[in-house]
């Protein structure tokens, strides 16, 4: 099955990269946006169909590597 | 005595480090391939900087799974010294060695100059030959620098005094948002102590200011102190 990963900053993390391509957009006339923050998103394949064990496995990953739960934070979507 | 520089695919001041611990220093010390699974016979390891992994996914987080870096764990909890200089720092907050994590420099610039550090304590081991309140000089050169850490960790690291050094102006004055603290690094924090005192992270080169031809000896500081530790 295949399944995302989204890791991004904690809220108390200051973003300099979001905020640069924020202002950039707010030059292009995108006033409308007025927040922005980058994250990252890993696109996983599992050999498995089981959406628990496969939640299961992308916590560990997570947890041990994908994502410093000092800075950031993720969500697992099946 | 016999110090491990410790060598990952990807570090680049790794032989800086050797010649300041052994040729400008006098501390015997050997490269040491990240793969080894031992460190038997090595009384301390340095993890240089450089770009560990291409900083793939964070700065130092692929590192921190190389064989060696079981016995660097190991080397931290027995009051061995080890240190962390550049991406050595980010390897080692990575491995939870020592807290906090680097963040992108907030200016998102790759930053390459002279800094002023106040140092903040006495540490027998990496700081011997230095007091509180005197400011040195070395180099920086890093994309993530900028030390971050929870509130509740920044007021253990300064009630248990872990801060090694901040980012000042010539004269030691501290300003968080200011050119002196140029990668808007916490509390301006330059480098960190475990709790124990015996693993020292860094953003800082100190290697790379070792003799007056490169512009400063003030890196020596740390190696002389390290050698005196070892030599008594």
């Amino acid at each position: 099955m295949k399944a995302k990963l989204e890791v991004f900053l904690k809220e108390t993390v200051l973003d300099p990269q979001g905020k640069a391509i924020k202002e950039a957009l707010e030059k292009l006339g995108f006033d409308k946006i007025v927040d922005l923050r980058v994250g990252k998103i890993f696109y996983v394949e599992l050999d498995l169909e089981d959406r628990e064990k496969a939640k299961e496995i992308l916590e560990e990953a997570a947890e041990k590597l994908l994502c410093n739960k000092i800075i950031e934070s993720y969500k697992i979507i099946l | 005595m016999k110090v491990a520089v410790i060598v990952f695919p990807g570090s680049n001041c790794d032989f800086d480090v050797y010649y300041a611990l052994k040729e400008v220093s006098g501390i015997p010390a050997e490269l040491v391939w990240h793969k080894e699974k031992s460190l038997k016979g090595f009384n301390g390891a340095v993890l240089p900087g450089g770009f560990s992994y291409g900083d793939y996914l964070r700065a130092g987080a692929i590192a921190k799974f190389s064989p060696v870096m079981e016995e660097v764990k190991k080397f931290a909890l027995e009051g061995k010294p080890v240190l962390g200089i550049c991406n050595g720092f980010q390897i080692l907050t990575e491995a939870g060695i020592l807290p906090g994590a680097l963040l992108r420099n907030k200016n998102l610039k790759f930053l390459c100059q002279d800094v002023y550090l106040r140092v903040e304590n006495k540490n027998p081991i990496f700081m011997k030959y230095l007091k509180e309140g005197d400011v040195i000089k070395l180099p920086i050169a890093h994309m993530d620098g900028n030390y971050f850490c929870d509130e509740e960790t920044l007021k253990d690291l300064i009630e248990k005094g872990q801060i090694a050094f901040r980012y000042s102006s010539p004269d030691g004055e501290i300003k968080e948002n200011s050119k002196f603290n140029p990668n808007g690094s916490l509390y301006s924090i330059a480098g960190v102590l475990n709790r124990e005192g015996n693993v020292l992270g860094m953003m800082p080169h100190p290697e790379r200011y070792v003799e007056k031809l490169l512009g400063s000896k003030d890196g020596l500081y740390i190696f002389k102190s390290l050698k005196k530790f070892f030599t008594g």
